[in-house]
């Protein structure tokens, strides 16, 4: 039966998933809008969720603890992006703004 | 076959890129989360190729059903109207930061491709891919306390979301200043006074 180990060397899975981390990083260092950090990070989890993924299937298949971690980032990822929105909401209720740049009433 | 699996790999990996990086340099934060959801459906179909099926199903529903519902309704709940100038990135910091990216995707690029000997499957090798059941049955036995922490860990994050967004009858829109925070609180105990004063003569009144 025909399947991807066989048709896509692992190195190019790790490259995309390397490329989408690099992606969401640029994202998260340009943005100046908070929310459009928080989607960067979001999409940096997914690039080592799609690791974790290749990784199982290409070295142990018949073990289940690669996507077991990737399920606990996914959970992780969906507590972070629910309070960082909060925040974001509550920054936004007390200050009228979402840009990061502005929120500095702790710099010294 | 392959070739067609490896076409439909290179066609998946197009998209999530693609999807990405429009996520990342769009002007419109909407359309950037628009984007987003465009990247996590091709990450849940390169999920599918992987077959792992349970995480393709969980990534449909968790990132594209709830994380990205989420940002939306962040993104309406804090738009400015003038909001549409607070985007652009400084040239400086857009630069750098992808001098910087592109730094990081240069140093991993050549480590992954040439000097790493992977002990991947063989052709072969008789292998069993680990099913749904296995992954239930995991989550049951050995990795049990992990489970039972995140399931506290997303209480946990759903009631401080609760707490942290909670609007106190949308009574302070904004930080006051030392002189309106004294000038409130000193018009609440008037008033506090006032309502007193009005309940004692009420309670006279009914006593007569």
């Amino acid at each position: 039966m025909p399947n991807i180990v066989e048709a896509v060397p692992l190195s190019w899975v790790l490259i995309l998933a390397g490329g989408l981390f690099c992606i969401g990083l640029f994202g998260a260092l340009s943005r100046r809008s908070t929310i459009a950090i928080l989607l960067s990070i979001e999409l940096m989890l997914n690039a080592v969720n799609i690791n974790l993924i290749a990784f199982w299937r290409y070295l142990e298949p018949q073990l289940v603890a690669g996507q077991i971690f990737a399920l606990f980032v996914i959970v992780v990822a969906a507590a972070e992006a629910a309070v960082g929105l909060a925040m974001i909401i509550a920054i936004y209720r007390t200050r009228q703004t979402i840009v990061a740049d502005e929120v500095d009433t702790l710099r010294g | 076959m392959n070739t067609l699996i490896t076409a439909i790999f290179l066609f998946i990996s197009l998209v999530i890129l693609t999807a990405a990086i429009m996520a990342v340099t769009v002007k419109n934060i909407v359309h950037a989360a628009l984007w987003l959801i465009a990247s996590f459906f091709g990450v849940a179909a390169l999920y599918m190729l992987l077959e792992a099926e349970f995480a393709a199903v969980v990534q449909v529903l968790i990132y594209v059903g709830a994380i990205s519902i989420l940002v939306l309704f962040a993104i309406m709940l804090t738009r400015r109207i003038d909001d549409s100038a607070a985007e652009y990135p400084s040239r400086a910091r857009f630069w750098g930061a992808l001098v910087l990216g592109a730094a990081l995707f240069g140093l991993l690029l050549a480590p992954t491709l040439y000097s790493t000997p992977w002990r991947t499957v063989q052709p072969g090798q008789n292998t069993a891919i680990s099913s749904v059941v296995q992954l239930g049955q995991a989550f049951m036995r050995e990795y049990l306390l992990p489970f039972e922490v995140a399931s506290i860990l997303l209480l946990v994050a759903l009631v401080g979301a609760v707490v942290i967004a909670f609007e106190e009858r949308g009574r302070r829109r904004r930080v006051l200043t030392l002189a309106e925070e004294v000038a409130l609180r000193q018009s609440e105990e008037q008033r506090t006074k006032n309502e007193e004063q009005q309940a004692d003569g009420t309670v006279l009144t009914v006593d007569r």
